[in-house]
């Protein structure tokens, strides 16, 4: 497997001096345990996340969707690894390899707070201590998983610069690492950062793709012809179809957040989407080469999504090179359909799925759905989704959302204007 | 005028400032100031919407240059306008230089950054490795590279900053952002012997906020100070008070003058050095 820090063009350690020594050894420390199974690191690893957080996990036939659709839909369930979505994959990776490095102290940034979630239970069960960064707009919205985050014990600082979103979350938490770099191990929380991030989360949530692509074999006797994922920074994504790269016959479909339009406001410095493998530009953000919501300037946009978890200007490397190779389709899906998704997978499967994931099935429908262009049928007969995380954290914002919309699947939300906000 | 040519004489006092913080016109006459005071060089700051490498004081004077409209067409308007006879540095964040232009890569801000007077250039997300490309565009351009050389700094990544550095190099006092602290660290000596056969300029920066600070970093073998939140602080502070633009730089150049000569008193002038 190459170490190189770069996917083409993309990629790079763009990164202050005093973390280049910090991201020396974090290099080293990856090529030995992950990649080489130094000491049993690996095993270690796939002995934990089987025990701790319930991998393997189903590949699981969706009834009513492959009868909507005419298509055999398979939900990957990686909603149902413990903490809720697929982020412990990353986290109890990244925690156990400080634990080999010999690091003392656990810092992430968080945007949905899932990331944040993870590396809190991850810490705990590996007992280190554990601070967690996040914007204080998304401890707003996020406020049940910042209470689970300080159940686990990790410390939750705020972080006010900005619009007190995940970028800015990430800026602090390099900060601090580059003040604690001698003790302290930066659990970055998806394939974005500078090299060996990147490369390093997408083979601890690669487990994703690693069970699906036996499983689908197993209950077709072939690949799929299609995978989607939801794509943020990109680590679910990454994880679903990094076993699938080299299968060319199987299209790959990342699902970005088109937010409320696509349209930016350059004056404003807004991007009212996250769609940055759609939309963006090359760039460096983060110490990485990729593609950006930027202005003409290369001033960083603040991006917007219904979807905490979606809610950033970049994306990762690699799967801007995947994109610019033909490799990745990269498609988008706006807050409406998203939303409409949200409520169709809850009531047809009884999964109740997190904003993020909605948008992989926004496309399904989109794309497959009733009211789809008759020509657009271009999913196949199999098509995998990755169900990245459960819906539990999304409750509040989908009353507010729902309540604001007249939204196909919905509930009735009577009941809920009448107990107005907070009533949950 | 280079950049080396601001440390050959004595010890060397180079100032930093965003570039319109609070506001345009008060930030020229704000780095004027730091010419009366004293600068040698003056690092000045093009603000970018991520700057990673700072503490609190300098992101937050950054947020107010980008509120009150600062861009990169701005900076170099800026740059052009000001009245000082000292080299320029222009310290900001990679993806601004790389953005700049319909030509992909470093060159043609480089190209613009000289035509407005521009001497060299500090990008702290920039580390030797990447570094090729610009240093490419500033040597056909004639402006100089400065590197940060981190308590954490040693071995194969000296040397391949060595290659590339020019002008002179921002020796980083202590670990973490930018900000002015009480102590200055020990880490100064040591990093100072690591690059002592270097063969351009030593300045070091990161936590000097008074004279005392300067003497004693000059005296430990630092060929100049670079100072950049004690000073952001006064901006800020005039600012939050809503004080005239000229008390807030009359502040500024008393400041500069406490550091220069807090710098001097570290390595008094000598004929020949």
């Amino acid at each position: 497997m190459s170490t190189d820090s770069k996917f083409g063009e993309y990629g790079g350690q763009y990164v202050p001096e005093a973390l280049m020594p910090a991201i020396e050894e974090l290099t080293d420390a990856y090529e030995r345990y992950v990649l080489e199974n130094a000491e049993g690191f690996m095993d270690e690893f796939h002995q934990r996340i089987a025990d701790f957080g319930g991998r393997p996990l189903p590949l699981q036939h969706a009834e009513q969707l492959s009868e909507r659709y005419d298509t055999a839909v398979y939900l990957k369930r990686e909603d149902l690894l413990h903490g809720g979505a697929h982020k412990l994959n990353n986290a109890l990776g990244q925690v156990l390899l400080a634990k080999y490095m010999g690091k003392e102290r656990i810092i992430a940034e968080t945007g949905a707070g899932q990331h944040g979630t993870a590396t809190a239970m991850a810490a705990a069960h590996l007992d280190m201590p554990c601070e967690i960064y996040m914007g204080e707009t998304d401890i707003a919205r996020q406020r049940p998983n910042v209470f689970r985050m300080r159940t686990n014990g990790a410390e939750v600082n705020p972080v006010t610069t900005g619009r007190g979103t995940l970028k800015e979350a990430i800026s602090e938490t390099m900060r601090d690492w580059a003040t604690t770099v001698e003790n302290t191990h930066y659990v970055i929380g998806s394939v974005v950062g500078p090299h060996p991030f990147p490369a390093m989360v997408r083979d601890f949530q690669a487990v994703i793709s690693e069970e699906a692509r036996e499983q689908i074999q197993e209950k077709e006797g072939r690949l799929p012809d299609s995978v989607l994922a939801c794509a943020g920074g990109g680590s679910n994504t990454m994880g679903t179809f990094h076993h699938f790269v080299d299968d060319s016959e199987v299209d790959l479909y990342a699902v970005e957040a088109g937010g409320s339009s696509l349209d930016v406001d350059e004056e404003a410095g807004v991007a009212p989407n996250s769609a940055s493998l759609s939309t963006g530009e090359e760039g460096v953000l983060h110490g990485a080469r990729t593609k950006l919501l930027q202005d003409s300037d290369g001033q960083i946009m603040e991006s917007h999504s219904v979807s905490a978890g979606l809610d950033y200007a970049g994306v990762g490397p690699e799967l801007a090179h995947l994109v610019d190779e033909g490799r990745v389709h990269p498609v988008n899906v706006p807050d409406e359909l998203a939303l409409e998704a949200f409520h169709r997978l809850s009531q047809d499967e009884g999964i109740i799925p997190a904003l993020e994931t909605a948008h992989a099935f926004g496309y399904l429908e989109a794309m497959e759905g009733p009211d789809s262009d008759e020509t657009s049928d271009d999913l196949g007969d199999i098509v995998v989704v990755n169900v990245s995380g459960r819906g539990d954290k999304d409750l509040e914002t989908v009353i507010e959302e729902t309540g604001n919309r007249d939204l196909d699947m919905a509930p009735d939300m009577t009941l809920f204007r009448e107990l107005g906000g907070g009533g949950l | 005028m280079s950049l080396e040519s601001a440390f050959a004489d004595e010890a060397a006092f180079v100032p930093y400032l965003a570039a319109g913080d609070p506001s345009y016109e008060a930030s020229i006459e704000y780095v004027e100031a730091l010419e009366r005071g004293g600068a040698d060089a003056i690092e000045l700051g093009l603000p970018f919407s991520e700057p990673i490498a700072e503490g609190s004081t300098i992101q937050e004077a950054i947020v107010r240059a980008l509120d009150a409209g600062m861009t990169v067409e701005r900076y170099l308007e800026f740059v052009t306008e000001l009245d000082v006879d000292v080299p320029l540095v222009c310290m900001t964040y990679y993806n601004l230089i790389y953005q700049y232009g319909d030509e992909e890569g470093p060159r043609p801000f480089v190209e613009a950054a000289a035509e407005a007077g521009i001497e060299g250039f500090v990008v702290p997300d920039l580390p030797a490795e990447e570094a090729g490309p610009l240093r490419e565009a500033c040597d056909e351009f004639g402006l100089d590279l400065v590197f940060i050389v981190a308590p954490t700094t040693e071995g194969d990544r000296l040397d391949a900053m060595q290659e590339h550095v020019s002008g002179y190099v921002y020796v980083q006092a202590r670990l973490g952002t930018t900000g002015a602290r009480d102590d200055v660290s020990d880490h100064t000596e040591r990093s100072l012997a690591r690059i002592a056969d270097w063969d351009v300029p030593k300045a070091v920066g990161f936590g000097i906020k008074t004279g005392e600070h300067a003497d004693r970093i000059v005296s430990a073998g630092a060929d100049g100070v670079i100072v950049g939140s004690a000073l952001v602080d006064i901006v800020a502070a005039g600012a939050e008070d809503g004080e005239d633009t000229a008390v807030v730089a009359d502040r500024l150049e008393e400041k500069a003058r406490e550091l220069k000569e807090g710098a001097l008193a570290g390595a008094p002038p000598q004929a020949g050095r």
